[in-house]
């Protein structure tokens, strides 16, 4: 059971929890997710940690509700108990001087580097961020990643704030100054362009991967990704990977394998027809 | 033949029948396919039992069940005192006599079974179990006063289970740390509610409770604690976490969307209830034609699940004959009248993808069998040119599982052998750290809900030696006679 400690509606269709996890925020690093079930009737649900908080004990999440449940999620209030919370899971980021390196977010995607960039930060390297979103308002985190940045590149598609384009443009530039790190999270076809892009520069480039998942602890294999062209267990052996290696449209095939029970499963709770326990 | 027989009226030659669902019906639904004996059914299949002077059935078993005893208990209709009786020796009898491998030992060994079919030892056990539990009496177990001394249990398995029950008993402190949201290891995640109802694992697992274990769910050691950080709060610690990573063939189009590791498949049902979604939010996929790829218990759970999931067509494909099936023989014959088909020496080669990352078919070459190997098992060797295609929608691997190295990795000193199993006396459980023992599947290998709980017993009276002092030599550490 983990109790909701604060609840933030950062954006119509984006919710940030602070959870009460005092075992796992002591031993959570910047990298690791978590897995949380909402009831007795929920599915297991990987969340990256958008922060760690080990004083007050409490890690924190950024969810955008995309399916029942994290449409369910969203109905959470302070107070309410989430049934399950398991973590910390996956293998932290690797964290040392690298130099100078660049984190891309995009979208609510940014919310996990946040972590990364304060551990990154305290190691001593330069931070860069280029953080995207289609327009303005859909900008997240800017703030906590202003604070833990040297700088921040915006992009957004239309212009509204920032750099007009995609966040691959303001990568460039970077790119083309010289980096020696480049990690990016968020969707699979974001990073998968961020990958793109890094290599003919062959900078190293980290990608946090999100397959489907279930144990998230080696078990089932759900989570299968290919590295370069091996099988890996994007729970056990990641989530970090190396961009360059990652066979992109099999993840992606694979993140779509349940999209037509997603979509009964949300048509379902949003009739309202059935009470949920 | 040593054994005496008493004297008695005339054995019934042929075993009571258990009454079960419809093959036809029971496909349909997860309601548990044998439904058990009547009182009187288990009577008279009691009376079969000859009361054997050195029953030979009681060595058969892996951790010595009164058996002998607890029948003549059932046949006087105390069949309380026959629970109590199990209960001597195993944790968990609803849930045994329900899933040991009975036919290859104590009934093996029954000397009824040489003349006649042997006494159904199992349905008896599982009989006077569940009569126990339904009449709602809970055996008063003796608990030894409390000697301050802490242990950690990690996995709750039927090995777990077992250590953490005995050495309650015998007074020690006992947390059991367990990775999922729900306790009983394979029992909750792997064997399926038509084998084994999940309400029973837990009115077994309750009786822990009752005993003053705490059990600590969703704790994944190696992440939330490492075993040296458990060995700082606890006085000593039991490994028993299983052979839980699956196993994939490596074959081409293994990764397309529609094939799932037998864990996976299993677990989303089992675990997650995915047979009842939407009502339950976890999903699964299921199409017209299921090919289960393996022989064992595991491949027959799949199968039959993959069929009262909805499947038009679910098959076995086995590299080897009918002969050499690893799998009990009760399960298959269920299987077979469930409406299951079996591919026998069959071996896939590659999956192939609908264009759009789906399994669409199974390419296959046929077999055939050559002297046997070092399993002892006949060998198979492809037949050159036997290729042929499969088609389906689903592909469940169930080849095997490995041991998952999340706690080996992470905890310093511990010796495994080479395939990554922890290495600990077959005697008592003793690892190469001291204050650290190890059984069931993570030592082992896959083997069985019996074995593993016999390991468990046999560490619980290592550990309690071990925290009381009378530590022998070999209990004190570097896995002087280890099993690989
Ligand atoms: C589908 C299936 C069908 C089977 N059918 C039969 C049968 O009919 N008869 C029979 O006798 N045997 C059967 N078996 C085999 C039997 O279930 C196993 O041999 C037995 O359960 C092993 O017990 P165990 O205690 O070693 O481990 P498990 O039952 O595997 O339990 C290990 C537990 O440890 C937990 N764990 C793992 N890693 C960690 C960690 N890092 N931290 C905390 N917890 C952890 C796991 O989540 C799990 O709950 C079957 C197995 C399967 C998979
Ligand atoms: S989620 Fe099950 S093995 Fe990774």
């Amino acid at each position: 059971m983990a109790k909701i400690l604060e609840k933030r509606k950062v954006r119509p269709d984006v919710y940030f929890f602070r959870l009460s996890t005092p075992e796992i925020a002591k031993k959570a690093k910047a990298g690791q997710f978590i897995i949380l079930i909402l009831h007795e009737h929920g599915e297991r649900i990987p969340i990256s940690l958008a922060d760690i908080n080990p004083e007050d004990g409490s890690v924190s999440i950024m969810f955008m509700t995309v399916g029942k449940t994290s449409t369910e999620m969203a109905t959470f209030e302070v107070g309410d108990e989430i049934a399950d919370v398991v973590g910390p899971l996956g293998n932290p980021s690797h964290v040392k001087n690298f130099g100078k390196v660049v984190l891309v977010g995009g979208g609510f995607g940014v919310a996990p580097l946040y972590p990364i960039a304060k551990a990154l930060k305290a190691a001593g390297n330069e931070i860069v961020t280029v953080m995207g979103a289609r327009n303005a308002d859909l900008l997240l985190y800017e703030e906590e990643m202003a604070a833990t940045s040297d700088k921040v590149l915006v992009t957004t598609d239309d212009g509204s704030k920032g750099i007009k384009g995609v966040v691959t443009l303001a990568l460039e530039d970077e790119l083309k100054a010289g980096v020696d790190l480049v990690l990016a999270v968020g969707a699979a076809i974001m990073m998968k362009f961020v990958a793109k892009t890094t290599e003919p520069y062959n900078v190293k480039t980290i990608v946090s991967l999100n397959p489907i998942m279930v144990d998230g602890t080696g078990m089932c294999g759900a989570c299968r990704v290919s590295i370069g062209g091996e099988t890996k267990f994007g729970c056990t052996d990641g989530p970090e990977f190396d961009g360059h290696l990652v066979d992109w449209d099999l993840l992606m095939s694979r993140q779509r394998m349940y999209l037509k029970e997603e979509k009964e499963a949300m048509e379902r709770y949003s009739c309202n027809c059935v009470p949920i326990s | 033949m040593a054994d005496e027989v008493k004297k008695r009226p005339k054995i019934i030659p042929k075993q009571i029948p258990m009454p079960e669902q419809d093959p036809i019906e029971r496909g349909k639904n997860f309601n548990e396919v044998a439904l058990g004996f009547t009182e009187e059914q288990a009577l008279a299949e009691a009376q079969r039992c000859l009361g054997c002077l050195k029953p030979p059935c009681v060595r058969g078993c892996p951790v010595e069940v009164p058996i002998k005893d607890f029948i003549i208990l059932m046949q006087e209709k105390d069949f309380i005192g026959a629970a109590n009786k199990i209960k001597e020796k195993s944790m968990l009898p609803a849930v045994c006599g329900r899933v040991c491998p009975q036919e290859d030992q104590c009934e093996k060994v029954c000397v009824v079974g040489k003349k006649f079919d042997p006494v159904s030892i199992g349905r008896l056990e599982r009989f006077v179990a569940d009569y126990e539990r339904q009449s709602g009496t809970k055996s008063k177990v003796e608990m030894a006063s409390s000697t301050g001394k802490k242990v950690a249990i990690v996995g709750s398995g039927p090995s777990g289970v077992t250590a953490a029950g005995d050495l309650a008993k015998m007074g020690h402190n006992v947390t059991i740390f367990e990775a999922l949201h729900k306790p009983g290891g394979v029992l909750i995640y792997g064997i399926p509610e038509f084998r084994l109802p999940k309400s029973i694992v837990a009115s077994e697992i309750d009786g822990l409770k009752d005993m003053g274990v705490e059990i600590k769910t969703n704790a994944v050691i190696g992440k939330l604690y490492t075993v040296d950080e458990l060995m700082d709060d606890f006085d000593a610690v039991f490994i028993g976490t299983g052979a839980g990573l699956p196993v994939f063939m490596g074959i081409e189009g293994e990764n397309l969307n529609g094939v799932y590791s037998a864990n996976e498949f299993l677990t989303r049902t089992n675990l997650m209830k995915a047979y009842d979604f939407p009502e339950f939010d976890t999903p699964i996929k299921i199409g017209g034609r299921v090919v289960v790829i393996g022989g064992g218990n595991v491949a027959m759970d799949s199968v039959r699940t993959a069929l009262r999931l909805g499947a038009k067509e679910a098959s076995i494909v086995y590299r080897r004959s009918h002969e050499e099936l690893p799998a009990r023989a009760e399960e298959v014959h269920h299987a077979k009248e469930e409406g299951i088909k079996f591919e026998m020496l069959t071996g896939p080669i590659k999956i192939i993808d609908n264009g759009e990352g789906w399994v669409k078919a199974i390419e296959c070459m046929r077999m055939e069998l050559v002297e046997p190997d070092d399993s002892g098992r006949r060998r198979p060797i492809p037949i050159e040119g036997s290729e042929f295609q499969i088609d389906c929608d689903i592909v469940i691997m169930a080849i095997g599982t490995n041991a998952n190295p999340l706690v080996p990795q992470s905890t310093s000193d511990l010796e495994l052998n080479k395939r990554g199993y922890i290495l600990a006396s077959e005697e008592t459980g003793a690892t190469s750290r001291p204050g650290i023992f190890a059984g069931g599947d993570i030592v082992t290998g896959s083997a069985t809900v019996i074995l593993a709980m016999g390991a468990g017993r046999k560490a619980a009276n290592a550990i309690h030696k071990y925290l009381v002092g009378e530590e022998d030599e070999e209990l004190s550490g570097n896995g002087d006679n280890p099993v690989s």
